[in-house]
């Protein structure tokens, strides 16, 4: 299948099924683009959502031009885009158009009651995947909980702390360990 | 209706952070620069964003783009509202090969756990309004069950859940 066609694809089934917010698309992701695809491998996963959540923008949408841009350049950056775009835009004009009054209707209202739970499920179950595969060794351990708990005790805190915070600590703890040996 | 582009260009680049530090500048931009929606009539876009898949901010710009100037006006706003995102991104893919290839490319591994603490504390926020009620808990239990013991893929979980829901909350 054409490569274009294929990060297209991939990233509309991503914009059709995120629901819930920005990390409802990780499990749909992980099982695209690491499991089926190998696209990418468990460390490139959490690098890209470093990056895609360190800069301004959806971050689906800023996933899925990343890894198109990756795949195939400049064109598949646009496959990417329009894939994780599509789905919203004709879901929203469908209910824009015909029906504004979705709000009422207890049928779509349970069936996103029942969804929640489950989105909730997947997110633990990327959370448990990357961190076993991972989260290895005394310092990054270490870290982890470090990290965990700055972000429970302040939820006020933009990501981008966590992720530049972890990565100095890590050089410095490297920087540290290299002082070590010499 | 350029205007409508030039709009969610800036709600573009200003949200930093996901969906929900949009809406408050999307609220000043659409409500009280421009009076395009009423606060109700936002609110409910709102809602209708967060139940509807995909990112809020497409939705949002969909919609309100609709409501401004029709189907071309919703294709203008939610193309400014990405435009940001494309430019930024194709800088930032640029400069993370860089970095992974320099002598600083062991951060990233640092980086990577700090993202895993993201994901992990995201678990705990989403799950108190998400699960409420000894139905919901269980609807969570079976998804989780499914997610690390089998190979189902999470679209099928994520469907299963909706019918669940309207089967029995």
């Amino acid at each position: 299948m054409n490569l274009l066609w294929q990060i297209f694809l991939s990233f509309f089934k991503v914009g059709a099924f995120t629901i819930g917010g920005g990390y409802a698309m990780l499990p749909i992701m992980q099982k695209d683009l690491v499991d089926r695809l190998g696209w990418i491998d468990e460390q490139e996963f959490m690098e890209t959502i470093a990056v895609t959540q360190s800069a301004p923008g959806a971050i689906a949408v800023n996933t899925a031009i990343f890894v198109g841009k990756r795949m195939a350049g400049l064109a598949g950056a646009l496959a990417g885009c329009l894939g994780v775009t599509l789905p919203s835009f004709m879901i929203i004009l469908t209910i824009a158009v015909f029906f504004q009054n979705i709000l009422q209707w207890q049928p779509a209202l349970s069936f996103f009651a029942g969804v929640r739970p489950a989105v909730v499920a997947l997110i633990a179950s990327v959370a448990w995947k990357m961190g076993s595969k991972l989260v290895s060794g005394p310092f990054y351990i270490a870290l982890f909980v470090v990290a965990l708990m700055a972000i429970v005790l302040l939820p006020a805190m933009h990501p981008v702390w966590v992720i530049l915070g972890s990565g100095l600590l890590t050089l410095a703890w490297s920087a540290w360990l290299r002082r070590e040996v010499e | 209706m350029l205007d409508l582009f030039f709009t969610f260009f800036r709600i573009g680049i200003l949200t930093f952070g996901g969906g929900y530090a949009m809406i408050p500048i999307m609220e000043r931009e659409v409500i009280t620069t421009h009076g395009w929606l009423t606060q109700a009539q936002f609110l409910d876009i709102v809602a209708i964003a967060e139940m509807t898949p995909g990112p809020i901010s497409i939705n949002a710009a969909t919609f309100i783009g609709y409501q401004v100037a029709g189907i071309g006006g919703a294709a203008l706003a939610t193309f400014g509202v990405v435009a940001p995102s494309l430019i930024i991104m194709i800088i930032f893919a640029h400069y993370l090969a860089k970095l992974k290839n320099s002598r600083y490319g062991i951060a990233l591994e640092g980086i990577t756990v700090g993202v895993v603490a993201l994901i992990a504390a995201a678990v705990f926020t989403l799950f108190q309004p998400a699960i409420s009620s000894w139905t919901e808990g269980a609807i969570a239990l079976v998804a989780l069950g499914l997610a690390l013991f089998t190979k189902i893929n999470p679209i099928w979980i994520i469907l299963s859940g909706g019918i669940a829901g309207m089967l029995l909350l």
